[in-house]
């Protein structure tokens, strides 16, 4: 029993993040609404963005800004790892730009299609390739 | 298909789940992430770059072309966004909506009709406009200018707290969408038209290139802000710490005038006339 908490204290970060994983890539693969799809896609990102932080931090470290004064010695093991946390704040405004140009093209397809269904839509693709065949 | 979708997500998962078994635990000190470059930005940023908030030192100076780019793609969408949307040559609507603000009472002019000026006695309204919200009006007219300054906080401090460039022009743009939604579309583009707003966009990267450019004409590497220590006369360090807040200050502006052109596209279906 001590073994399985030792177990979950050490990895339920990894956990969480698969569970959100695999949430964001079923509302991909399944959903059968561009909107629902675009939502699973934005859990995805936040299930990468969640594993990029967690493996950044560090027992009894603080945030990574170090502290002013003189005659600190600046000890790697006091500061969480900053790297990470650079990538994360560019992916995360990325992520809002792929979320407006993702759902520009839902936009651009309702009006077209008058639907956001995917098999709507293509059952109107079908049909109009055979009515042009 | 749904079934067949469930099983592999569920597959994929139960292997990721069992290969976290080999990843570094929760807090570990030696994670491989923790090893390389990043013990080096901890002991040296400081000293090099006179910038306490790491991230804005490694964000904006030690990968300092990662970022530029980063910012041309956030540009790139907002382009994408316009060319996908954008409707110049549409037929005008059928009709248009004015209200008459003293009685209430609202006016459809057809097409071809006398469309009153707006003024004081008429207001032009949306076809699914309701009538607005007088709390949510004046509270947004009250929070946007403390929104917008905590903005500006944010992006010129973030050498020492926690913010910069991409934050701070998110919250900045956020309050201008805020504005567009607490009143409607309208009277926000005749703040921030779209012009203005891709100009500024396009303004933002060209500081961050601009900056780069400028330690490659002061004989420098591109982005090596040291050596604008000969334009402002500070050392080398300081340099570097003055180049980071250019360049987080051409992220900001790019990144809030992408949000708003984003925001004026997708709202009206490109057509700029009404929105939410």
């Amino acid at each position: 029993m001590e073994e399985l908490t030792t177990l979950v204290m050490a990895k339920y970060n990894y956990w969480g993040v698969v569970i959100l994983l695999g949430i964001g890539l079923y509302a991909m693969i399944a959903k059968n609404n561009l909107v629902k799809k675009i939502i699973g896609m934005n859990i995805f990102q936040t299930a990468i963005i969640l594993f990029y932080i967690s493996i950044s931090t560090k027992y009894g470290a603080s945030i990574p800004i170090i502290h002013h004064g003189h005659g600190h010695t600046i000890h790697p093991a006091d500061y969480m790892n900053p790297l990470p946390h650079v990538l994360m704040l560019t992916a995360i405004v990325v992520s809002v730009a792929t979320l407006g140009v993702a759902l520009a093209l839902a936009v651009r397809i309702y009006n077209h299609h008058d639907t956001l269904e995917e098999d709507e839509v293509l059952s109107q693709l079908t049909t109009d390739e055979s009515t042009q065949a | 298909m749904k079934s067949f979708g469930l099983a592999c997500v569920v597959l994929l998962c139960a292997a990721l789940i069992y290969s976290t078994m080999n990843f570094p635990d929760w807090g570990s000190l030696n994670s491989p992430a923790s090893e390389h470059v990043s013990d080096y930005y901890i002991q040296n940023a400081l000293e090099e770059t006179a910038v306490p908030n790491l991230v804005t030192a490694v964000l904006a100076d030690y990968r300092g072309y990662d970022t530029l780019f980063e910012t041309t793609v956030i540009l790139t969408a907002g382009f994408a966004c316009f060319f996908l949307l954008r409707r110049y040559r549409r037929k005008p609507p059928p009709y248009r909506l004015y209200r008459h603000i003293e009685t209430g009472v609202t006016l459809i002019i057809e097409q071809g009709g006398k469309e009153p000026t707006e003024s004081e006695e008429f207001m032009r309204i949306d076809s699914q406009w309701v009538p607005y919200d007088l709390v949510i009006q004046k509270a947004a007219r009250l929070v946007i200018p403390f929104l917008q300054l905590f903005a500006l906080y944010v992006i010129f401090h973030g050498h020492h707290s926690p913010g910069g460039g991409f934050q701070g022009g998110v919250i900045l743009g956020a309050t201008l969408i805020l504005l567009a939604i607490a009143n409607d579309l309208r009277s926000t583009t005749k703040r921030i038209s779209e012009r203005i707003s891709a100009q500024l966009a396009s303004t933002g990267v060209l500081v961050y290139a601009g900056t780069g450019a400028l330690c490659l004409l002061l004989g420098a590497n591109f982005l090596d802000y040291s050596a604008l220590s000969r334009l402002i006369a500070t050392d080398p360090v300081m340099a570097r710490s003055h180049g980071i807040l250019l360049v987080e200050i051409g992220v900001a502006i790019a990144v809030s005038a992408v949000m708003i052109w984003i925001y004026y596209n997708l709202v009206s279906a490109g057509r700029h006339d009404e929105g939410l």
